[in-house]
């Protein structure tokens, strides 16, 4: 390798970690002034002592754990609710022929660009109607039936050989036990993406659970830490910190845990 | 199976999908193009037929057109900003560089948080002289900045914790291309006497086209469809500057509660995005699929 090779090297390996740093400061920032006596939250001084004063106070100050189960609630009935509307749509459109098909799933598909988040005025409208508005399932609701899903399971289940249908159908299986029995178990992999994907998307989910949500019993934790840095704690940037930690701690957490999983499952299927 | 069953199982099984899509989907969207042509119910007013008087107040309020404005150039600048930064971040960590799962980590990291702490995180950092920011320039003797609080500043520090959300995201895809490029390409190149300029612009870049489309049409989504950060760090202020579009629809129908005209303003945010979608399916997809 020539000089010039070594040195272009080397500045671009100086130029990335910059870069990263640079990326990580906000974080490492927020993360300071955390752990810190408010007195040391913008000098840094490496022998500050280190407290978890602010979490304590920041977990007292307003009721996180309610939110914590609030959104854990929420995810899970998206998750469970995705799982089953979106493999029953996706086996129809993958192994049946009826008239309008291909109409219906382009109706699917529009959906991937008119998704619930942009019609909310409109959804808010129905939950109002329906008399949900202000519980966890209005939270949950206009996300089950995901064209995304229903397009990615489909496609999964295309691969699937129909000889391993038929051979099911052979054996005595329902119809359901086909999809039961042969198509989910090869979609293993598939389901274990969308569900990360899913889960991570709607945890952090803001603005339409803000709009349907208005009190304590319901407001999952993204909704709870606006309300919390707005109005109850005036501008305690170390208590604040402490409690934008703690919301983003679980999905954070489990991906530096489990961070090759998490990349696939994005690399998968892709957003949403 | 008879056409008749096949047909009946298949319906049952649509279903529950057809259902929950037509109700928070497909009927709001018909329903808001209906309700755009009525006046809003006002206690016992009942809505009143206008026809396109809700279209002709949109012209002439100046709100909206800001909100346009600011949109666009959020896009302009949040869009290619991010898809580079992406590329030349997948680009580092695809190098044999000293560390790079740990680099790879602190690019991806912002991905996984809420935008909401994300919105956090960079109020504080924004603060004027007391956050980061103005204490690192303070160092450079730049005087204290109210970021988030001038209309001059404000748009683009928004933007700059956009592109910081988006990139390490957008930054995956590009690896993953970048790992499926064979390496005899690499040796030819070499061989021929190629430089790694020509051979990034000749080679690498075309081959990561349908990459590029696919981080573009999520990215062009995104910077309509996500305002979690703008309701967080400027209600759309100072004076209508950080305003995007849904955030206008969010407090036109949420705090003025007048629902027509937010139906008229999400009418016009969903013709964007048919529009960009025709675009889509139309030119850019025959134009760079190579595969």
């Amino acid at each position: 390798m020539s000089i010039a090779d070594r040195s272009a090297g080397a500045i671009e390996t100086v130029g990335a970690w910059l870069l990263g740093l640079l990326w990580i400061l906000p974080l490492a920032y927020a993360a300071w002034t955390a752990f810190h006596p408010a007195a040391y939250a913008t000098r840094f001084d490496l022998l500050a002592p280190l407290t978890l004063a602010n979490f304590v106070a920041a977990w007292e100050a307003a009721p996180f754990g309610r939110y914590l189960l609030n959104t854990t609630a929420i995810v899970t009935m998206i998750l469970a609710g995705q799982f089953l509307v979106c493999t029953l749509a996706a086996y129809a459109f993958a192994r049946y022929t009826f008239p309008g098909k291909s109409v219906l799933f382009a109706l699917v598909l529009m959906q991937l660009m008119v998704m619930p988040d942009i019609l909310i005025v409109e959804n808010y409208r129905t939950m109002f109607g329906l008399g949900l508005v202000d519980t966890i399932g209005a939270v949950a609701l206009p996300y089950m039936a995901s064209a995304f899903g229903i397009f990615l399971l489909r496609q999964t289940f295309m691969t699937v050989p129909k000889e391993l249908e038929e051979a099911a159908i052979v054996e005595g299986c329902s119809t359901l036990g086909v999809l039961w029995r042969v198509y989910v178990p090869l979609a293993r992999p598939v389901f274990v993406a969308y569900g990360l994907v899913s889960v991570s998307h709607h945890w952090n989910n803001f603005l339409w659970p803000l709009i349907v949500t208005n009190s304590v019993e319901t407001r999952p934790l993204t909704v709870g830490l606006a309300v919390f840095s707005s109005t109850d704690q005036g501008i305690d940037w170390s208590i604040i910190s402490a409690a934008t930690l703690m919301t983003a701690a679980p999905l954070l957490v489990a991906f530096l845990i489990f961070q090759r999983a998490f990349v696939q499952s994005f690399l998968r299927a892709g957003i949403r | 199976m008879s056409r008749l069953r096949a047909s009946i199982h298949a319906s049952l099984l649509l279903l529950p999908a057809v259902v929950l899509l037509a109700a928070f989907t497909h009927v709001p969207a018909v329903r808001t193009f209906i309700g755009a042509l009525y006046t809003t119910p006002r206690g016992n007013r009942p809505e009143v037929f206008i026809g396109l008087d809700n279209y002709r107040h949109l012209l002439d309020d100046p709100v909206f057109w800001q909100a346009m404005a600011n949109n666009v150039w959020y896009a302009a600048l949040t869009i290619p900003l991010s898809v580079i930064l992406a590329l030349v971040m997948a680009l580092a960590v695809d190098a044999r560089l000293p560390g790079r799962a740990a680099l790879r980590m602190a690019y991806f990291t912002p991905t996984v948080l809420p935008m909401i702490a994300v919105a956090n995180i960079w109020l504080f950092f924004y603060t004027p002289g007391y956050g980061l920011l103005d204490q690192v320039l303070g160092l450079f003797g730049v005087a204290q900045t109210n970021w988030l609080g001038s209309r001059d500043t404000a748009l683009n520090a928004v933007i700059a914790v956009a592109v910081w959300k988006e990139a390490g995201f957008f930054m995956i895809f590009y690896l993953a291309a970048l790992q499926t490029i064979p390496h005899d390409l690499r040796e030819a190149a070499a061989i021929e006497g190629a430089s790694r300029f020509t051979f990034f612009r000749r080679v690498t870049l075309p081959l990561l086209m349908p990459t590029t489309l696919f981080v573009l049409v999520n990215a062009v989504i995104g910077a309509f469809r996500l305002v979690d950060h703008i309701v967080v760090m400027t209600r759309g202020g100072p004076d209508n500057a950080t305003a995007l579009l849904l955030y206008y629809i969010y407090e036109i129908g949420f705090r003025f509660w007048d629902s027509a005209y937010a139906a008229t303003l999400t009418t016009v945010l969903l013709a964007i995005l048919a529009v960009l979608a025709a675009v889509q399916f139309l030119f850019l997809e025959r134009r760079i699929h190579y595969r």
